[in-house]
């Protein structure tokens, strides 16, 4: 991990969805770097704000209904909040590339591979069709895809999952992004193929010096796997944030904690899981303080009246909890 | 052991595929192919496999729904199933009306708590729908009934009132149990019931799914993609790939002491949730699942096999026995070891 400058930098980012009148806070006051050369994790549940967080970089958020109302998010000097839809444009895919979690659908099924491969060289390097199309054949060979010229001419539907998403990544990657984002790159694929999909984004990931990946998941073990950093979300705010090892060996949030050990594991066959109590709350019922306290098994009545912080209890590693000292 | 409660013998299910101008029959599907398991009383089994193993479908099987949408289906062999006075009755031959008392006796869980209850009826309706087919219970009988199934799985008997769009995944969940207990059933048949919800809640319902198997005695089939799930609930777990079990055996057998190279790779394929547990050793396999409508020849497995031999596209592997309950469907499984892939125990 390099401690320059970070690339990317997040800072108090608000997302709001306007939905029946009433108003729905997904991302309420996100912060985070990310640096060069890492790969930064974002782990949460559904409606923990993680999804609308990577959507918000790359300003893809629908408005209406929805609207990113504050913060700034500042990348090569630039505040990408304050650009113009074209000047967005030129960003997406060139600086900051995307893949979204459903190979079936991400694809357009009307287009052959080599319209969609070659549109983001076309668009933003210039390139002619010719070269663009050696570049899709170089890009689709390094993503695994066998016999790769003959395949531009084929349609999505005529490969598997794992070969779609392995499009996908070929297409997120043709312009050489210094930023990926992998929105739960692997939840629709079965596990041998997620090994394979993973392996590659590493492989990938080493040969491209200086670039970086926020790789958004709900599945704590890719985590572990990929990230050096990770970011825990719950009710659109960080909860923790910390390199894995700090998370993964000494976790400072209860949420973290209950997460953790909920996952069966060899040694508590034959036991009861630990299950955190309760459910996710629909986005209009989040308590106020601290967003986990209906669900905390440690709350006291600080945490239902005032919101906590995030705090470094250590260099790099944050918590949002009133007693996250005490109860480590 | 005592007579199996539920017994497969050389199962098959094949979709016919039609096509053309005339919808003439093009090919079969052989979405289950030849499965033999046992499952004892009070037992969980596990059915482990990925997306086109045909693990749905021996669910569906065995609960003979598949008639239902595929009228066609070529269904073989034989799924015995012993009922409370010891009887043994071939579920695969039954009509409709000759399954629907024994529904009453084999129930199922679904995979998407959103789209497997029907979102204009209450909960009540819901959960008494069976009681009404299967008990004759007066109104007020079977709304008492409703109330206690509701607070056995943990959700408050006022809910009966309430439509499923009030609740959540895992509040869904609980009312899908609700409902397949109703009936008293022997056997429940899960198929994905956790997969589609958060990892928060996927330990309530797993816990909950053991309290009822210990209250009720029940017997469960647990059929999931996840394994580190299955090997937590199961006591017996079989492998599905292309429509074989290519392993079958204790959870412990299965798990620590793999014989099918397909198992060892699932197994190494599973990430770990420990930063230092980062396997250097892992099995990566090349390549897809193929399609069942053009299976390999011989060993389902070979096209992927990290230990394949051309004697493999030949015939189709027998059970080799490793144990009084572990089996697998691989002759040259001492030769995984020498070729680059070792036994490796996963810590899930």
């Amino acid at each position: 991990m390099t401690q320059n400058k970070p690339l990317l930098e997040v800072r108090n980012l608000h997302t709001e969805f306007h939905v029946e009148k009433r108003i729905a806070k997904a991302v309420g006051g996100v912060s985070f770097d990310l640096n060069a050369g890492e790969v930064l994790g974002i782990v949460g549940e559904s409606g923990s704000g993680k999804s609308v967080t990577s959507l918000s970089i790359l300003r893809l958020i629908p408005d209406p209904p929805g609207k990113i109302t504050e913060g700034e998010i500042l990348y090569g000097g630039r505040d990408l909040l304050k650009l113009s839809y074209e000047q967005m444009r030129e960003i997406r895919g060139r600086e900051i590339a995307m893949i979204f979690q459903e190979p079936m659908t991400s694809l357009n099924p009307v287009f052959t591979i080599e319209k969609q491969v070659t549109e983001p060289v076309l668009l933003h390097e210039k390139l002619n069709r010719k070269d663009a199309i050696e570049r899709a054949v170089e890009v689709l060979s390094a993503v695994g895809i066998p016999d790769a010229r003959r395949r531009l001419k084929d349609y999505p539907h005529q490969f598997s999952g794992g070969m779609r998403q392995r499009v996908m990544i070929a297409m997120a990657l043709i312009c050489r992004p210094a930023i990926l984002i992998a929105d739960e790159p692997t939840t629709a694929l079965d596990v041998t193929i997620q090994a394979q999909i993973l392996e590659l984004m590493q492989k990938l990931q080493g040969e491209r010096e200086g670039s970086s990946i926020l790789l958004i998941t709900h599945d704590l073990s890719v985590i572990a796997e990929m990230c050096d950093r990770v970011i825990v979300m719950y009710g659109g705010l960080i909860q923790e944030i910390g390199t894995i090892r700090d998370l993964f060996g000494n976790p400072l949030h209860p949420y973290t904690r209950g997460l953790l050990a909920s996952i069966p594991r060899e040694e508590n066959k034959g036991k009861k899981l630990y299950a955190i109590p309760g459910n996710v709350p629909s986005i209009f019922d989040f308590p106020s303080g601290c967003k986990f306290c209906s669900r905390c098994e440690h709350v006291q009545d600080r945490c239902r009246e005032e919101a906590p912080e995030l705090r470094e209890l250590a260099k790099g590693h944050l918590v949002r909890c009133h007693f996250a000292e005490e109860l480590s | 052991m005592s007579t199996p409660i539920l017994e497969l013998k050389d199962c098959e299910v094949h979709f016919p595929v039609y096509g053309g101008i005339l919808r003439h029959k093009v090919a079969t599907v052989k979405a289950v192919d030849g499965v033999s398991l046992d499952i004892h009383e009070g037992e969980t089994l596990g059915l482990v496999g990925e997306s086109g193993s045909g693990k749905t479908t021996v669910g569906r099987a065995v609960i003979n729904l598949l008639r239902a949408t595929s009228p066609d289906v070529h269904l073989g062999g034989q799924i015995l199933y012993r009922t409370r006075e010891g009887r043994q009755i071939d579920l695969n031959g039954l009509s409709r009306r000759e399954m629907r008392p024994l529904r009453a006796e084999i129930q199922m869980v679904f995979q998407d708590p959103f789209s497997s209850l029907n979102p204009r009826m209450t909960v009540e309706q819901i959960v008494s729908g069976p009681i009404k087919l299967h008990m004759d219970l007066d109104r007020n009988a079977r709304r008492n009934r409703v109330h206690e199934l509701l607070e056995k799985v943990g959700l408050q008997s006022s809910y009966a009132s309430r439509y499923p769009h009030e609740f959540s995944g895992g509040q869904r969940q609980r009312i899908g149990l609700a409902r397949a207990l109703s009936t008293n059933p022997r056997i429940v048949i899960a198929d994905e019931p956790v997969s589609a919800l958060d990892v928060s809640v996927q330990a309530q319902v797993v816990n909950l799914m053991e309290d009822l198997q210990d209250e009720f005695g029940l017997t469960y089939l647990f059929i999931a993609h996840d394994i580190g799930i299955v090997y937590h609930v199961s006591d017996r777990i079989a492998v599905m790939y292309l429509g074989n079990v290519v392993e079958f055996g204790t959870a412990e057998e299965v798990f620590r002491t793999s014989k099918h190279p397909y198992t060892r790779a699932l197994l190494s394929a599973v990430p770990e949730p420990d930063p230092d547990g980062k396997r250097p050793d892992r099995i990566v396999l090349e390549g897809d699942i193929p399609t069942p409508l053009a299976k390999p020849s011989g060993c389902g497995f070979r096209t992927r096999c990290p230990i394949a031999r051309p004697e493999c596209a030949a015939a189709r592997p027998n059970f080799e026995t490793f144990s009084d309950s572990h089996f697998a469907a691989c002759p040259y499984t001492e030769t995984l070891n020498e070729k680059g892939t070792p036994h490796v125990e996963p810590r899930v």
